[in-house]
């Protein structure tokens, strides 16, 4: 039987959730690959306007539960559902319409290569919306420039750095404007200067858009500066270990794990000295 | 300064310790002291408690480290409590750090079996389920393009274009030399036999028969697998890699309609004309032996080539040969989709797309052949 998680009440001062009701609901879902379970039991929600952090040590199946909530991957048991529906038991149209209102910045930016900056945000408009051509051209410069790469239009991905990569990748995620995007490690081969401004940016385009992101990362400087709820996934239970603004999580969690993760292993057993009683 | 060799020394003291003293400069080109020797000891005294001692220990490096983490496994086996906490500290801080991490024990691996039945059955099943994953891949492809039919696809002519360059003028020079070679060979080898009976008029016949019907199609079909379907595998592959192709999904794009469309319908309106065009050379490359070789000139040549060919023999082969492109192009996409996320997989399916691109085209090649010996196509 799981142990229920620990749940620390949602007062961060920062958080500028709004609504009772939840904009993503998480109930029992169950990832497995090939009958090999990765976490069980996982019950959350993601209220409107959070930043939402999914966090955990390597190989929890952090980026896995992104790949469930954005309906990449079919949960094995269980439920992911957005304002209600959820998303594997609507049908094709339904569920298409429902990504549709989701921005994605994946960890690798996944720019499709063969197409300049402009044309990568261009390609999600010009499919959904009835833009001219020449407005869809506008669009996708004033993306650029919300991201900070104006005149970087007819630039291919593999031209520009990891950096402007990411943030061209973020001008994608929100061409639709979205209201929910995903983070999938978005500071993950930055700098920390480039990573702090691409959370500031985080930051300020959610609040902007009015909505709500989801960040999967193991980066503590993003999760305390920027989460206004979290989960931790711990690979040895397979199972959601607690819940709660990264701050309070820090201070006052009962469990030595995530103040170990938060603090980077502070008081864990490698900062011991191994004269005061290590053994081999 | 000349390296004491490592050693270590074994010596009871009172109330069953044992004192394993580390001495020398213990380096990893060092020739390490066999650990049986302690073993014997421990088993002949049998002490309750060892402790390690090293005070005359010189240099130390990686040996040192995995001797101790050897120790302490025999120590262990054999029950005996030990003390180390007179090493140094920063031998007791690397032991530290390394064992920091335990080993998963329910890590994701592939069982790889170790019997021949096991891995038949292995293989078996594999084959099984890559079978059904072609059919569902196959129905996918038939449903896009039902869409496209129905001009409710979101496939871009852009791509096909970009395709068809891909698929065609760049292929050219490649498919030019070896058509070349391969009707010059082909006449070259029927001609030595031939020409025993007097017959090397007829090199024109198994020149242009065999490379309109055949041989043609074969080999342009077979270096558009090398060539084509592989670049098409790795592209994909890279894309799946790079998380491109979820992006479209999550973008709302089918894949199929996105990617693998263009590339089936610029395989199949460009592989026609590259055979033709392999047809041609082969049947020059088949004259200029003939003329330097065989006494055959080339106004005989072509004279036996227009009593004997048909359009039929030609538009066999280019039948076939659109018919290969299309699984050529299915077989890399295929593939391609099928990579991990992971650059070996890349490699892998570029590998298999080739692969199986070979074995469509061969059985394909074998139906083909059955059904238009069975409809009598190329009677005279």
């Amino acid at each position: 039987m799981n142990t229920p998680p620990e749940r620390l009440p949602e007062s961060s001062p920062q958080s500028n959730a709004t609504g009772k009701i939840p904009h993503i609901e998480v109930s029992d879902l169950t990832m497995a690959y090939d009958g090999f379970v990765i976490q069980k039991g996982m019950n959350f929600r993601v209220r409107r306007g959070e930043i939402f952090i999914i966090m955990g040590p390597s190989g929890c199946g952090k980026s896995t539960l992104l790949r469930h909530l954005i309906g990449i991957k079919a949960p094995t048991s269980g439920s992911v559902r957005f304002d209600g529906l959820d998303l594997w038991g609507v049908d094709d149209v339904t569920r298409d319409t429902l990504l549709l209102r989701m921005g994605i910045l994946y960890q690798s930016g996944a720019l499709w290569s063969s197409m300049t900056l402009a044309e990568n945000i261009a390609l999600p408009l010009s499919a959904h919306t009835r833009l001219s051509r020449k407005e869809i051209a506008e669009l996708a410069s004033f993306k650029l420039s919300l991201v900070g790469l104006s005149g970087f239009e007819d630039y291919y991905p593999a031209e520009i750095s990891g950096g402007m990569q990411k943030r061209a990748a973020l001008a994608r995620a929100i061409a639709l404007d979205p209201e929910i995007l995903f983070f999938d490690e978005p500071s993950s081969g930055l700098d920390p200067i480039s990573a702090g401004r691409l959370d500031e940016l985080i930051v300020h385009l959610t609040e902007s858009l009015g909505s709500t992101a989801v960040v999967v990362t193991h980066d503590l400087a993003s999760i305390l500066e920027i989460g206004t709820n979290s989960i931790y996934l711990d690979i040895e239970t397979k199972s959601i270990l607690a819940e709660g603004p990264p701050g309070d999580l820090l201070e006052i969690s009962s469990s030595q794990n995530i103040r170990d993760f938060l603090s980077r292993g502070q008081g864990s057993k490698l900062s011991e000295s191994p004269s005061e009683g290590h053994k081999l | 300064m000349k390296a004491k060799p490592p050693q270590i020394t074994p010596s009871m003291q009172c109330n069953d310790v044992v004192v394993l003293a580390l001495s020398g400069d213990w380096c990893i080109d060092a020739k390490l002291p066999p650990l049986d020797t302690i073993i014997g000891f421990l088993l002949q005294e049998k002490p309750k408690r060892a402790t390690l001692t090293a005070t005359d220990l010189g240099s130390w490096d990686s040996a040192l480290l995995t001797f101790l983490i050897r120790l302490s496994q025999v120590l262990e086996q054999q029950g005996i409590e030990r003390d180390d906490s007179t090493l140094p500290k920063g031998v007791l801080g690397m032991i530290a750090l390394s064992q920091a991490v335990p080993e998963r024990q329910d890590a994701i691996r592939d069982q790889i079996p170790n019997d021949f039945l096991t891995l038949v059955g292995h293989h078996a099943i594999w084959l099984q389920k890559d079978f059904f994953r072609l059919a569902d891949f196959i129905g996918e492809i038939c449903i896009a393009f039902g869409r496209l039919l129905r001009g409710r696809s979101r496939m871009r002519w852009s791509d096909v274009m970009t395709q068809l360059q891909e698929c065609g003028p760049s292929a050219l020079p490649i498919i030019s030399l070896i058509g070349i070679l391969m009707g010059m060979i082909l006449a070259f080898v029927g001609a030595v036999q031939l020409k025993v009976f007097g017959a090397q008029l007829l090199i024109a016949d198994l020149v242009g028969l065999g490379m309109a019907r055949e041989m043609g199609a074969m080999m342009t079909s077979i270096l558009m697998a090398g060539r084509t379907g592989s670049a098409f595998a790795a592209e994909l592959g890279s894309m799946t890699v790079n998380d491109e192709i979820d992006a479209l999904k999550t973008s709302g794009f089918s894949p199929i309609e996105f990617l693998v469309l263009p590339r089936i319908i610029a395989m199949f309106l460009t592989i026609p004309f590259l055979c033709l065009f392999a047809d041609i050379l082969g049947i020059f490359g088949g004259s200029i032996v003939s003329a330097a070789l065989f006494d055959v000139s080339i106004p005989e040549y072509l004279q036996q080539l227009n009593v004997r060919m048909r359009p039929v023999d030609f538009e066999v082969g280019i039948g076939k040969c659109a018919v290969f492109g299309i699984l050529v192009a299915v077989a890399g996409c295929f593939r391609g989709l099928q990579c991990q996320r992971n650059a070996a997989s890349v490699g892998l399916a570029t590998t298999s797309a080739v692969v199986t691109g070979i074995v469509f085209i061969v059985a394909s090649d074998a139906v083909m052949t059955m059904m238009i010996t069975a409809l009598d196509l190329l009677k005279r």
